[in-house]
């Protein structure tokens, strides 16, 4: 149980380094998460054409696809992801700072697979809103714009939070798959460097390296179960 | 989608639909320049559409063709072997698991009055103990990345001294997780039935064993069934992962493929393809399942029953990479 102790410091970072990419992949799938979004409800064809494919490819492929793609079809482009290092964020996110392209890589691949389901979990909201409800609005004189906002999307935000919530935890999870791509140091990373490369004992560094993602985990699914249960009495 | 427009706005009328078709040439003529400028533009000049790397891959008359091509059906075949033995598996383990954690939360109820005071006190500390470490089980290994499960599984065993083909490592831990999610997907199934069924059960006479599997299960079975299916497609997603124990999964070989001849790009898009036809097909079958059945729940005159919590169907749709 020594390495819990005397390494403790490894799996903070780690659980540090997890955390920030969870992040920053959050935001940025929200994001384009909802811009794919209206893209698929917009009235316009080849926008929907547009979304509803996006949505088709990232939702079938592997995020482990996605991620070769960026580790390994970005560079033979001659690109590595600069334009993520944003001035601000830089300096408040210490790997965005660093040279190593991965966690630009890992992160890109996050966002580009979440958005996908992002998509979706607010799609669904919309959905579940009665369309008496938007009818209703319509009748009464509301432009478009005012039917989304005062009408529509505050019931259908309702209705997506408990998904989202559980595409983020999803996306909390498929972070691990990073650590497997080069970026040094985040808690899978941990793992690997500890029980390979450095021989301590399993059994300890898997109860570390669980903990790490357990507390990111558990506790959000709690909270959405309660929001749910909320919900259906509510309802 | 059609539904989806209708919501939110109304049947458009002359004027709308001549903005529409405006808008949607703009829209169609702008993506089409966007998609030459971003995307074939700079694949071009990076000299990536030669056919020096696609060859291998889509001209037949190319030496390494039929070779690529074998390898690729060996690592699908290996894909498919490892979804196919992990997902019967987890149905088979996930289905006991949810029996289990039912059976467990109907035994918690009983006061065993008909025993000596300690025993009865013993028995009931048991069936407690015993639900509290299923709930856990469930947690934890629910709340663990796939990838951690699969790189614990093919680093521990080894360690305890079981050594396995790498092929037996990622089919039990893929096993291990989505038994668990397959499990909580049919418990909530059975508790999501009416009341009325475990009542009626019980008024003719059957016991809680026969009751789970003769009446509550099979019903359960058949509302989930569309997230099964969605959870078939998350398996075949996360047999992916097999690369980080280097099995011979498609993308693996990719990876090989891609070191011998250097061709990233058109190799993973070949791979993605794949992947996304195989997959998008399982998601449109459940799909139908679920409008096929919705339809024969009305029909039937059956009271609608709960529908699953929003919750754990979108996690098994969402689930992605499964994890």
């Amino acid at each position: 149980m020594n390495v819990l102790i005397d390494k403790f410091d490894v799996f903070a970072g780690g659980f540090w380094l997890t955390l920030q990419i969870c992040i920053l992949a959050a935001i940025g799938a929200l994001v384009l998460g909802a811009i794919v979004a209206v893209l698929r409800i917009s009235p316009v064809p080849p926008l929907r054409a547009l979304g509803t494919s996006y949505v088709n490819v990232f939702r079938n492929m592997p995020l482990t696809v996605v991620m070769f793609f960026a580790a390994f079809g970005l560079p033979a482009l001659g690109s590595n992801a600069d334009f993520l290092r944003i001035p601000v964020i830089d300096s408040l996110f210490t790997r965005l700072g660093t040279d190593l392209p991965y966690f630009r890589f890992a992160l890109i691949a996050l966002v580009l697979y979440t958005a996908a389901f992002v998509c979706e979990a607010l799609r669904s909201g919309v959905n579940a809103v009665p369309a008496g409800q938007a009818e209703a609005a319509r009748s009464l004189g509301l432009t478009f714009g005012q039917n989304l906002r005062h009408v529509v999307l505050p019931q259908s935000w309702q209705a997506s939070v408990v998904p989202l919530g559980s595409v983020i935890i999803a996306m909390i999870k498929n972070s691990a798959l990073a650590g497997f791509f080069g970026v040094v140091g985040d808690l899978s990373a941990t793992a690997d460097q500890l029980t390979g490369a450095e021989g301590y004992a399993f059994v300890p560094v898997a109860i570390g390296i669980s903990l790490g993602y357990l507390i990111m985990t558990v506790p959000l699914g709690a909270l959405l179960d309660r929001i749910e249960k909320r919900q259906a009495v509510a309802r | 989608m059609s539904q989806q427009t209708s919501v939110l706005y109304d049947v458009p009328g002359p004027r709308q639909r001549r903005i529409t078709l405006i808008s949607s040439i703009v829209a169609g003529v702008v993506l089409l320049v966007g998609a030459y400028f971003l995307i074939y533009q700079p694949l071009d000049e990076k000299g990536q559409l030669s056919m020096e790397l696609w060859g291998p891959l889509l001209d037949p008359s190319n030496e390494n063709f039929s070779q690529v091509w074998d390898r690729i059906g060996l690592g699908f075949k290996n894909t498919l072997i490892a979804a196919a033995l992990a997902v019967v598996s987890s149905l088979v383990l996930g289905t006991l698991l949810a029996v289990l954690r039912i059976q467990l939360k109907s035994l918690n109820r009983l006061r065993f009055t008909g025993l000596a005071t300690p025993v009865a006190y013993l028995l009931r500390g048991v069936s407690t103990l015993l639900s509290a470490v299923t709930r856990v089980c469930v947690e934890v290994f629910r709340g663990l990345p796939v990838v951690i499960t699969i790189f614990f599984v093919a680093r521990g065993f080894p360690e305890f001294g079981l050594y396995l083909d790498n092929l037996w490592y990622l089919v039990i831990g893929l096993t291990i997780y989505n038994s668990v999610v397959i499990g909580e997907i049919l418990r909530s199934g059975m508790e999501g039935l009416p009341g009325g069924q475990r009542e009626a059960a019980a008024a003719i006479g059957l016991s809680p064993a026969q009751t789970t599997r003769m009446i509550l299960l099979p019903q359960s079975f058949r509302i989930m069934l569309p997230a099964l299916i969605s959870q078939l497609v998350v398996v075949l997603k996360d047999t992916s992962l097999g690369f980080i124990i280097s099995y011979e999964e498609t993308l693996n070989i990719g990876k090989q493929i891609i070191g011998v001849l250097g061709n990233p790009i058109p190799v993973y898009v070949v791979i993605a393809v794949l992947f996304i036809v195989v997959n998008y097909s399982l998601s449109k079958l459940a799909q139908y399942v679920q409008r096929r059945l919705a339809r024969g729940r009305k029909t039937a005159g059956t009271p609608a029953q709960n529908p699953p919590p929003a919750a754990l169907v979108s996690q098994a749709e969402s689930n992605g990479q499964g994890f």
